[in-house]
């Protein structure tokens, strides 16, 4: 059977499963509504994980928790459930696509057959959504794709049932109760205070502060780290800020966004100046890329180019802790 | 970021003819969406990357070969994992599949260990065990400069 479903291509994975099964229900949310709302932009330095031998950073909030307050905040319920047993899981899936439900799956990238090879990795948080299935082929609509996609349901099985860090255990949910009429305003309020409390946290590996003392590790990695070590971790910064479903200069431009909308719906223009300026960090935080990847490129280990990125970080730092301060204030 | 300065550099991503989706802002000063093919500085990291995982899956083999740890490590980095991801997968605890990297301990694994490992790396029993029966599946690395 195939459900209508109206696949939307978005710019990251867990905003794009929100938007695209709200908008099935009949809510028209936008991607960075989703995103805002979640309180989905963050940073955190992660020493004790390890990414492909590298130390780990975030840009975003936890796998699962941008749709958790989403759904919180405007008032809906969803469903979520995981499995140990991959026949039961496949059992659930099958019941609810009977039902004419579509659900989002949280799945590993590693076996996902439709990326790209050099994309796929074991990272497990992420997420797609399942339209229906026609003899043992899911529908799948995957948001970051273009176009919807389909898995064979082993290679679905695999994907569920990926091993690692955040494994997926079978994760299903969608949403199963709505109220009447959303409650868009005060979500969004809470959506932009608890990012402004994340990022201003007194915390020394989080939000802004973890922005500075990452920008002070890199000042030290040529002599704590060696030449190649050095560039390997930069080049996961990099990574990890602008791929891996993760984005960091892309996220403050989702945030920009969801800044004017918000703007407009709670009619303060305040925000579609304070919308302007994340633009600009944002640019800053591709200024950084550029410059940290003509590092790695040449594989050179000048102290002077890692004091330079570092302190286009320092200064990244300074701006989005005047921003947020801004931003606490105006809502 | 404005949305002529969307970035369409080669990438990775057009071996599957995709593009992703990025947020700019318009003419209008509102912010609109358009496609990227991708950007350098991002395939540059990349490509980092996965060279330095070439070179992990190279050291392995030859330290295979010469004896000095076991096909298990081999297979492993082959498959971009670490210690933990392999640990989880195979459902040991991460020491004892660090010993099992040790050829000695590797030659006494009953065939019932041996299976495990094979399933989870998708090859036979005697791939397993003679890694110079595996076809490493190519990987693309496609450097920005080269066409």
């Amino acid at each position: 059977m195939k459900i209508e479903f109206k696949h939307q291509q978005s710019a990251h994975c867990e905003n794009g499963v929100i938007s695209n099964l709200m908008r099935h229900h009949g809510f028209d949310i936008s991607e960075p509504l989703a995103f805002g709302i979640g309180s989905g932009l963050f940073f955190c330095y992660v020493p004790f994980i390890k990414v492909n031998h590298a130390p780990a950073f975030t840009y975003r909030a936890l796998p699962g928790i941008i749709f958790k307050r989403f759904a919180k905040r405007v008032g809906i319920k969803i469903k979520r459930e995981k499995f140990k047993d991959p026949k039961l899981a496949k059992v659930r899936l099958d019941e609810n696509l009977n039902n004419n439900n579509p659900v989002g799956l949280q799945v590993g990238v590693y076996n996902l057959v439709y990326f790209p090879d050099d994309y796929r990795f074991h990272f497990n948080a992420h997420n797609l959504v399942v339209y229906g299935k026609e003899d043992q082929t899911y529908l799948i609509s995957d948001p970051v794709m273009e176009t919807v996609t389909t898995l064979t349901d082993k290679e679905l099985e695999k994907v569920r049932f990926a091993k690692g860090a955040f494994a997926p255990k079978g994760q299903i949910y969608y949403p199963v109760d709505f109220p009447e009429k959303l409650k868009i305003q005060s979500a969004i309020v809470k959506g932009i205070k608890h990012t402004c409390k994340d990022m201003l946290a007194p915390m020394p590996l989080i939000g802004v502060k973890g922005i500075r003392y990452t920008a002070r590790l890199i000042k030290k990695w040529p002599k704590t780290k060696g030449v190649k070590l050095a560039n390997h971790y930069l080049g996961q910064i990099v990574r990890m800020q602008e791929e891996i479903g993760t984005g960091g200069g892309g996220f403050r431009y989702i945030y920009g966004a969801f800044l004017q909308e918000a703007s407009g719906i709670l009619n303060n223009p305040e925000l579609e100046v304070l919308s302007k300026e994340i633009t600009e960090i944002g640019d800053l935080w591709r200024d950084f890329a550029l410059e940290a990847s003509r590092i790695y490129k040449n594989r050179s280990a000048q102290v002077d180019a890692y004091v330079k990125v570092a302190t286009q970080l320092e200064h990244i730092a300074d701006r989005e802790e005047t921003f947020f301060k801004k931003l606490k204030k105006t809502i | 970021m404005k949305k002529e300065e969307v970035p369409q550099d080669e990438s990775n991503i057009q071996s599957t003819n995709q593009k992703e989706l990025c947020y700019a802002v318009g003419e209008d000063g509102k912010y609109t969406t358009a496609l990227s093919s991708g950007w350098d500085p991002k395939t540059i990291a990349l490509n980092n990357a996965i060279e330095e995982i070439q070179n992990r899956i190279s050291n392995a083999k030859e330290r295979v070969l010469n004896n000095q740890t076991s096909p298990i490590e081999f297979y492993m980095e082959s498959h971009k994992m670490d210690l933990s991801i392999l640990a989880s997968y195979v459902g040991l605890w991460q020491w004892r599949v660090k010993r099992h990297f040790k050829p000695k301990v590797f030659q006494g694994l009953s065939n019932k260990m041996l299976q495990r490992y094979a399933e989870v790396f998708d090859v036979s029993l005697e791939t397993l065990k003679d890694i110079t029966l595996y076809k490493t599946p190519e990987i693309k690395n496609n450097t920005p400069d080269e066409n």
